[in-house]
């Protein structure tokens, strides 16, 4: 199975071409061209999965895309583990959401659209996850973004969907200039762009500053793509686009890929040791950070934007405290519930007939039971209850951050266990239970049947990486020496008690509601004033956008318009002028073209003479 | 002695002859159609024979024929130009009416001319295949006996070609004078034994003069715009994509072999020329308004950047110059190829009557486009590749200078295709009604666009092959 890996990220292209300049017209029939080629994709990748799983030895091959004297570029295949865990992860969930947009898009005018730009995401995300190279991995990284710029503002007739894709462009673009300058340094220094050969490079290079500063380049771009802080502001943003696109793209894989591309470049990290602290540290405060921003939002999708970025700071964590194994199989569990829980969501916002706001939900579970109970589930996932997934990655982590002698950090990540539970459970007893506040219906099967399969994933995919498995997920996805599935009693003990306690002061909160947060609130006006408005993060940019930026700007566009304009059209005039003036040195005339060559044949005798006087001399003599 | 050496040219000629004899024998006032994919598949099935033997690297007639890998490569060339020149004519052919059989003839013959042109190891049997070529050149631009302007380009070229040619037996008189030898390898071995004699470097710019005159570089290119505006234009396409590589052949068999020993006076001169003839190519095309003018000019231009493989010289300029010349075959006979059914079809070849030729065929505004864009070197079309490759080898010979003026010259080629494009794309057409476009013409432009686009997005056969051809000529 593993030679045919290349047909993964082809077959959604071909969809994409195929919906593009054919289908178009045919809604259903574009919808089943983009499911049809995702679900061979889905199916190649499982057999590549089964594949390695039986003999799990890493294989690359490649194209030599281009190949002139000194510059070798190649398009190639790397599976290993972890390429091999996210192509499933990727093909698997794209599926699902694929299916659910039947439901969720179906009375969209841009239906075929819709299929044609998810397949041209897949299509991008597979590219990158399959990369050997980090320029071909540059390539795709950039064609997500624009896939995700093209569905953020896929109703682009509102004008704030525009802006938010624009912003998720624009922010996004910020991180990859760095990570581009990462790459280019990284050449100029190896001469190479392969993941492998830059790996024994670094391993045989002994300039540690220098290997510091390109990690750090390189973690800009994951900054950016995955919304750690301070470059976060666009996800919660990117939630103007249609739901199955958030659970896709802004949830499961696109953000994660910033983790899988700090995964993917671990060897250079590994041999920067100040540069896998930065990774731990802006992973550790993004994740407390982001979650106090969750708590004070009502926009269902706001919510569970935030909880996103919280939770990919858990990944970097892990990454950043050595916990290679750990980071990546959060990722993996946090694709299946994070999706369930958007898709869940969606399911809400269908089933309420377009609303968002949490205040305006209630009593869901009447209802919408499957909704509930699968929602039910992601929110326990994620808040870490034992047995569902979310507890075993979560658990992980922790463990490697303990073990790591990173205190304060593990401090940091039990009170963001707190505080997921706690704004999770916070959502879920406003949103699903009390009393009804709007009409509601509960969606139909295309949505519903992909929840339940994402539910059952959510429950049981962490098991893979429990002690209940021998071999288990540190066994295939390490870095350095495999990894024994182990649990420490006492960090699942704390860990699940902080969690219920979390859940418990929700439900104080907002289920029985004895407790009120209002004195609290009004006695810390301020500091809730802060929360509430994102501490001020998008007024700070605004203000750096509008003043600063806008005063550099419009410096420049003086130089543009009267320097650069006026040299461009001088030039401009000054070649039409030249070229006009000398176009009347054809005649026409055979003559002039006769006496033209031969006295070019004598220029040129006379400049060789000129240039080489003792030739002068010697060609008299001579002739 | 190897007669298989010879079977590619035996081949093509006996294809030529088949023509005259099968058309007394089927005597039709319709039978351009017919003929003409007979042709074309006839050249298509000896392309493929010369494909599979790439590898051959042999000489015979005591040295005057030289069946190389370089050779090859070239045959290869000029038999997908021909094929190229036969389909498009078909459509043209209606244009002509008369003796059609022989103007087919005549495209194969020349595409045999520049075959033997490049298999010449000595300069005898290169003049004579030089003539040849000329003599098929020049008929085949009269016969457009419609209109004055072919008979005039016709007559201005065999008078300047007589004019170069004398040019050009001079030097290799020269040559035969200084060496006793008028064998390529004779020569070289003669003129690197010792320090190079004064008379060498006029010998020099005298060989230099004539083949500049073959490939139209400034101030050699007088005759370029006037025939290429007068013959049929599938002819100002042969001479484009065919004429003008079997220039180049000459040069790269010559100059790296014969004018090795004076090497750095050479680069010097192509260096000037070739600054000269991208400049001039590129600013004089500016101001045209007929297309064929125009795109004689880009043309022009054009070749000012190939013969930077030159100037950067060794093996990574010689694969430069032959993925450039390969990629110029598909390109260039995109644009031409276009003005060749518009102007057949519409009778105009004047740049503003394609004014809303995207709404009037899609199709032909499309090729139009991509060809005229990859001319320019835009990136994602092999006409990016060449110019990088060229620009590449320069800056390794450490000639960066002349990389840069060229890169900056080239933005002024951006400027005029995408003038054309807005031409097309954006002004309202005058006429409403579709141009039609034949089937064979049809085949053609679309196979020539898909090797445009493939080759610029996955280059690496192009460029192994041009390395091995390469590698085979400087080992």
């Amino acid at each position: 199975m593993i030679q045919y890996a290349w047909l993964i990220p082809l077959l959604p292209l071909a969809a994409f071409a195929v919906i593009i300049f054919f289908t178009g017209r045919n809604r259903l029939l574009s919808a089943g061209v983009a499911i049809a080629a995702m679900v061979l994709s889905t199916m190649i990748s499982t057999g590549i999965l089964l594949e390695y799983l039986a003999n799990p030895i890493p294989v690359e091959y490649a194209l030599k895309w281009i190949d002139i004297t000194n510059l070798t570029v190649e398009m190639g295949v790397l599976i290993d583990g972890i390429s091999v865990m996210m192509l499933f992860v990727v093909t698997f969930i794209a599926t699902l959401i694929f299916i659910y947009s039947l439901g969720y898009m179906h009375d969209d005018p841009g239906f075929s659209r819709f299929f044609a730009y998810l397949s041209l995401f897949t299509f991008a995300m597979l590219g990158l996850v399959l990369a050997n190279d980090f320029l071909q991995m540059f390539v795709f990284w950039e064609l997500v973004g624009l896939a995700s710029y093209l569905l953020i503002g896929f109703w682009f007739a509102k004008p704030a969907a525009a802006q938010a894709a624009t912003r998720a462009f624009v922010v996004t673009r910020f991180g990859d200039f760095f990570l581009l300058l990462a790459i280019l340094t990284l050449f100029a220094i190896f001469g190479t762009f392969n993941f492998d050969e830059l790996a024994e490079g670094i391993a045989g290079y002994s300039n540690a500053a220098v290997l510091t500063v390109v990690a750090i380049l390189v973690f800009l771009g994951p900054v950016g793509k995955s919304a750690q802080f301070p470059m976060h502001v666009w996800l919660p943003d990117a939630m103007e686009g249609p739901t199955p696109v958030s659970a896709l793209i802004h949830a499961a894989t696109m953000v994660a890929a910033g983790v899988y591309l700090v995964a993917r470049t671990y060897f250079l990290f590994a041999a920067s040791p100040v540069g896998l602290e930065v990774v731990a540290y802006i992973g550790g405060f993004t994740l407390v950070f982001a979650s106090t921003i969750a708590f004070t939002q009502f926009d269902i999708k706001k919510i569970l934007a935030y909880s996103t970025i919280s939770q990919l700071g858990y990944m970097f964590l892990g990454l950043g405290v050595g916990g290679f194994t750990a980071g990546t199989f959060h990722l993996m569990t946090h694709a299946f519930f994070k999706a369930l829980l958007f898709l869940g969501s969606g399911s809400v916002i269908i089933g309420l007939h377009h609303k968002q706001d949490i205040r305006e939900m209630g009593g869901l579970y009447k209802k919408m039971p499957i909704t509930t109970i699968t929602f039910l589930v992601g929110a326990l996932a994620i808040a870490g209850i034992y047995p569902l997934s979310g507890f075993w990655s979560k658990d992980a982590i922790l463990a490697a951050t303990l073990e790591s002698g990173h205190v304060v950090l593990y401090g940091t990540a039990v009170i963001g266990a707190f505080m997921t539970a706690f704004y999770m459970f916070r959502l879920f007893f406003i949103a699903f239970m009390g009393e009804p506040r709007s009409e509601a219906h509960e969606t139909s099967p295309s949505m519903t049947v992909p929840l339940v399969i994402l539910g059952l994933f959510s429950i049981f995919v962490g098991l893979v990486g429990s002690p209940l498995v021998h071999d288990g997920f540190g066994h295939f996805i390490f870095y350095g020496e495999p990894v024994a599935e182990h649990l420490d009693p006492g960090i699942a003990l704390t860990s699940n008690l902080v969690a219920l306690m979390g859940i418990a002061a929700a439900w104080l909160i907002y289920g029985v509601k004895v407790l009120s947060l209002e004195p609290f609130a009004r006695t810390f006006q301020a500091i809730y004033n802060l929360v509430l408005n994102k501490y001020y993060f998008d007024e700070i940019y605004a203000f750096l956008g509008n003043r600063v930026v806008e005063g550099i700007s419009s410096a420049f566009h003086w130089h543009d318009k009267y320097i650069v304009d006026g040299v461009v059209h001088g030039v401009a005039n000054l070649t039409n002028w030249t070229g006009a003036k000398l176009r009347f040195h054809e005649t026409g005339l055979l003559q002039t073209y006769a006496l033209v060559i031969l006295s070019s044949v004598a220029v040129l005798v006379l400049l060789l003479a000129v240039l080489n006087p003792p030739l002068v001399l010697k060609l008299g003599g001579a002739l | 002695m190897n007669y298989v050496l010879f079977l590619p040219e035996l081949l093509v000629a006996g294809l030529g002859l088949l023509l005259l004899v099968v058309h007394l024998l089927w005597r039709t006032q319709d039978g351009s159609r017919s003929f003409g994919y007979f042709t074309a598949a006839g050249l298509a099935a000896i392309a493929l024979y010369a494909y599979f033997n790439l590898g051959v690297n042999q000489t015979t007639l005591e040295g005057t024929w030289v069946s190389d890998p370089l050779a090859a490569f070239f045959k290869l060339l000029f038999l997908l130009a021909g094929i190229l020149v036969a389909l498009s004519s078909i459509s043209y052919l209606r244009v002509i009416k008369e003796y059609f059989t022989e103007y087919l003839m005549l495209v194969v013959f020349a595409t045999l001319s520049m075959m033997l042109v490049v298999s010449a190891g000595d300069l005898i049997s290169l003049y004579i295949g030089l003539e040849f070529m000329a003599i098929c050149f020049c008929v085949l631009t009269c016969y457009l006996k419609t209109s004055p302007k072919s008979p005039e380009a016709a007559l201005k070229y065999i008078v300047i070609n007589a004019f170069s040619s004398a040019v050009l037996l001079y030097g290799f008189s020269l040559l035969f004078g200084l060496t006793g030898s008028v064998s390529i390898t004779g020569i070289t071995q003669a003129l690197t034994a010792s320090d190079p004699q004064p008379a060498v470097y006029l010998a020099l710019v005298l060989v230099l003069a004539g083949f500049s005159f073959k490939t139209s570089l400034v101030p050699f290119h007088m005759w370029t715009p006037d025939v290429y505006e007068g013959a049929p234009t599938p002819i100002t396409n042969f001479f484009a994509i065919g004429s003008k590589a079997a220039g180049f052949g000459l040069m790269i068999r010559v100059f790296l072999t014969v004018f090795s020993a004076t090497a750095g006076t050479l680069v010097l001169l192509l260096a000037v020329l070739s600054f000269l003839t991208f400049t001039i190519g590129n600013l004089v095309a500016l101001p045209q308004t007929n297309i064929k003018r125009f795109l004689a000019y880009a043309s022009i231009g054009s070749a000012g950047y190939i013969i930077m493989g030159l100037v950067a010289g060794g093996r990574t300029g010689v694969e430069a110059i032959l993925f450039y010349l390969m990629i110029n075959v598909f390109s260039t006979f995109g644009a031409f190829g276009v003005a060749s059914v518009f102007g057949s079809t519409v009778g105009t070849d004047e740049i503003a009557d394609y004014a809303g030729l995207s709404k009037r065929s899609p199709f032909l505004a499309l090729v139009m486009l991509l060809s005229t864009l990859s001319l320019a070197g835009v990136p994602g079309l092999a006409g990016f590749v060449a110019k990088f490759y060229v620009f590449l080898a320069l800056v390794h010979k450490g000639f960066a200078w002349l990389a840069l003026v060229g890169v900056v010259i080239s933005i002024v080629s951006v400027f005029y295709f995408l003038r054309l494009a807005k031409v097309m794309y954006v002004y309202e057409a005058s006429e409403k009604e579709p141009v039609r476009v034949d089937a064979s013409m049809q085949l053609a432009l679309a196979a020539s666009m898909v090797v445009t686009v493939v080759f610029g997005v996955y280059p690496t056969p192009l460029v192994n092959l041009v390395g091995q051809v390469a590698q085979a000529f400087l080992p």
